[in-house]
């Protein structure tokens, strides 16, 4: 290196920041020495410490997709009315601490006001986990700040009060891969068709045997066409997942019109009461139906309905429908049963009906 | 060409409606004349519309990095940067924030100036893993952006084959039901494994959650390779006289109903002058009555982690939810926490070796068995870890009494603790 040139920054390894750096100050002071809880409404929690210490937090919904105005007047808000610290949870929502009950309805209304709805605690619907869809993924099948947007418009009445059986936690994902994760309702896309190849750019993009091997149904192979290496599908064989996609982008798997979207239900992370459990498909071939997905809005607001309606306190939605069995889930809900809902991957015996547990 | 304020008849769909709307914050940046942002957003809202008429997405990864670090930043090249040249590079950089997402406005504030001067004004909190996700910058300007970040404390986040970004809940921040500092346990592991975070070779990606009781609001179960999640292991705290006051609010049948009668080990009964009967044995922590009732019971006070492994989303194998390798261990001095540092560690380093390529966790014990993988960890089998024993005869046990003695060897070692 030439004298006076100076030597290129290399990064400060770091790591994870130190959480009590940037606590808010109320929370720090009773840290590991909370008593108990309650809610004194939708969207607001109420913390005891054991040495007295009171919070109330206010959570209210976000857009997660924020330009810096956003921000900054969320920042605003913490400044004037809550000690100038904020929290995100898991699902992009914000939460504000206050040390006083009179601190909330005034905060409440200042965050109503500048549109960002309150709620999103307890047994509400809590905002939609997604993912970056069009915005901005290398392998999106639709938008899912798109359908998130067009969902908790529908849903938002739901987000503001606590009135389900217990918590629910919708998910979306912008193709099978499911980044969206397990969900009391998921939506997502569900390819129907198999790739489509463009083989001229194959050997150039795709390191062959890793696509073949990418393959969770072994029906890609290397071939020839034009003279040229390349890759084929086997389409009796193909179930359509995309996985081939993202090693291999000319195999196109997003289409326009046959890239659907599915519904499932009954994802649970917790282990309260019941262990945790996978979400099951309950409706497919919906059109992603971009801007506002209507049809998809239409039939969660269905099972949501069904679900508040049927289900019993602290039930989530898989108890529901264990309790209620599959063939009431149906009828209520109005969804048609198809041989598409037998599960025939590996393991799904163990989703068949071994008994003469029925309900006629 | 693109600098121009572009038709977007069907986002300006999604800016109706009582939720916060993503595209109003996007027409905000492309409108805010003067900033350098403003004509990559106007150009960015082009190419968002574009894929909303023709229902297709339209950028492709690259390479593109910081000195130093080997992955964090995820590129974005246009397809369509003939139409939409402005946002032809729109790459995120991914930022670790603290456990717990908890923020000073001062330090967002800083964040925002930062990413005005060099990126897109677009920020996600949070991604799915749990980072910060400033989305939206060009090539050149990835580094010195990353450089003003790592000033102001931040450093980057995971992706692709490595260890990737973590998340904890609030716990012992907020929550009363945290049975150990998820703060802590999770910067002690994660920054235990930032070389191969920011150097990444491992087979495929490895997540870590942290979630401080069986509530796991991190969905850390499924959504991670090695879950932290909190319990404990005595008995139930109970306070009786909350307990009559929540009969009195629920009326007994609604106790009943709501209370014991939702336990899944049918361990709660209802005494006649309703106080509550625990059998703490049969007790599995669920948490339920413990939600139900936050001031009359909470976890006990020998409180630590389970550790399961092997969560992980659809590719390739399927979903699967992670399963216990640990049933508890106690969190209460630095000891305990060096021992979470190294069984990440050594698990790390079994994916390392032993993992094909882009296999997870899950899929190489689904593969090579449970045992082996306890095997390799020199980790002691337990009846915790499954549902029920095995119900297949097809099995070699020519070393039974061996494990047999083991077995009796391990309980007289416990018994004499």
């Amino acid at each position: 290196m030439s004298e006076g040139q100076e030597a290129p920054r290399m990064p400060e390894e770091s790591g994870v920041p130190d959480a009590m750096d940037y606590m808010h100050p109320l929370l720090k002071k009773s840290y590991g020495n909370w008593d108990w809880h309650d809610r004194p409404r939708p969207g607001v929690l109420h913390h005891v410490a054991k040495d007295g210490n009171e919070v109330w937090t206010v959570k209210a919904g976000t857009s997660r997709q924020m330009d810096v105005y956003t921000i900054r007047k969320l920042c605003d808000i913490a400044d004037e009315m809550a000690g100038g610290h904020v929290r995100f949870t898991s699902r992009s929502n914000i939460e504000y601490m206050v040390d006083n009950a009179a601190a909330v309805d005034p905060l409440i209304e200042r965050l109503e006001g500048e549109g960002f709805p309150v709620g999103g605690t307890g047994n509400s619907v809590s905002m939609i986990s997604h993912t970056q869809g069009w915005l901005h993924c290398d392998i999106p099948g639709t938008d899912a700040s798109g359908v998130v947007k067009s969902l908790m418009d529908r849903i938002h009445g739901e987000f503001t009060v606590e009135e389900m059986p217990n918590r629910v936690k919708i998910t979306t994902s912008c193709c099978q891969i499911n980044c969206g994760g397990q969900g009391d309702i998921a939506i997502n896309i569900q390819h129907t068709k198999p790739p489509i190849i463009n083989h001229d750019l194959v050997s150039n993009m795709c390191e062959r045997p890793a696509v073949v091997a990418r393959c969770p149904v072994a029906a890609i192979r290397p071939a020839l066409v034009n003279g040229k290496p390349t890759l084929e599908v086997d389409e009796k064989k193909c179930v359509c997942c995309g996985a081939c996609f993202p090693p291999c982008p000319p195999m196109q798997i997003n289409d326009p019109e046959n890239s659907k979207i599915a519904i499932w239900v009954g994802g649970k992370h917790s282990s309260t009461r019941t262990k945790p459990s996978f979400h099951k498909l309950v409706a497919a071939g919906i059109p992603n139906n971009a801007p506002r997905w209507p049809e998809a809005g239409d039939i969660v607001m269905k099972i949501l309905a069904a679900y508040k309606e049927g289900g019993r306190p602290w039930e989530r939605m898989s108890e529901w429908i264990d309790r209620i069995g599959w063939p009431k889930f149906f009828e209520v809900t109005g969804l048609p049963f198809t041989k598409f809902h037998v599960d025939d991957w590996r393991g799904a015996r163990s989703s068949l009906n071994a008994s003469t547990h029925l309900h006629l | 060409m693109s600098t121009k304020k572009p038709d977007t008849p069907l986002l300006d769909q999604l800016e109706d409606g009582p939720w916060p709307s993503f595209v109003t914050g996007l027409k905000r940046l492309a409108n805010d004349e003067g900033k350098q942002y403003a004509p990559v957003m106007k150009s960015l809202l082009g190419q968002l519309e574009h894929s909303y008429e023709t229902r297709k997405g339209y950028w492709k990864g690259g390479t593109v990095g910081v000195r130093g670090y080997g992955a964090g930043v995820i590129p974005r090249f246009s397809e369509v940067a003939d139409k939409f040249d402005e946002s032809k590079e729109f790459h995120t950089i991914r930022i670790m924030p603290p456990a717990g997402f908890h923020y000073d406005t001062g330090t967002l504030r800083q964040m925002c100036d930062i990413w005005e001067k060099y990126g897109s004004g677009l920020i996600c909190a949070h991604g799915q893993s749990g980072d910060i996700m400033f989305q939206g910058c060009s090539s050149d300007n990835v580094q010195p952006c990353f450089d003003e970040l790592n000033e102001l404390g931040f450093d980057m986040g995971g992706a692709g084959a490595g260890v990737r970004t973590s998340m904890s809940c609030v716990g012992a921040a907020r929550c009363e039901q945290s049975c150990y500092d998820e703060a802590r346990a999770m910067r002690e592991v994660v920054n235990n494994m930032l070389d191969d975070m920011h150097r990444p070779s491992l087979p495929y990606k490895f997540k870590t959650k942290f979630s401080g009781c069986p509530n796991d609001c991190t969905n850390a179960v499924h959504r991670a390779d090695f879950a932290v999640i909190g319990t404990w292991a005595d008995d139930i705290k109970v306070n009786q006289d909350e307990i009559k006051a929540k009969v009195a609010e629920l009326g007994r049948k609604g106790f009943n109903d709501q209370v014991v009668n939702m336990c899944p080990t049918r361990a709660l009964s209802l005494n006649d002058d309703d106080t509550l009967d625990i059998d703490n044995e049969s007790c599995v922590r669920c948490m339920h009555c413990i939600n139900v009732c936050t001031k009359a019971l909470s976890p006990g006070d020998k409180r630590g982690v389970s550790i399961l492994v092997g969560g992980k989303r659809t590719l390739k194998i399927g979903d699967l939810m992670g399963t216990v390798i640990v049933p508890f261990h106690k969190m209460d001095d630095d000891d305990d926490y060096e021992w979470l540092v190294e069984l990440t560690e050594e698990v790390l380093e079994f994916f390392a070796e032993n993992a094909l390529e882009h296999e997870r966790v899950g899929e190489m014990i689904e593969r090579i068995g449970l045992m082996n993988f306890l095997d390799g960890l020199e980790i002691e089998v337990d009846p915790n870890m499954i549902s029920h024993p095995r119900t297949s005869s097809y099995i070699r046990m020519d070393t039974w009494d061996e494990e047999v003695e083991k077995w009796n060897a391990r309980k007289g070692s416990a018994a004499a603790e």
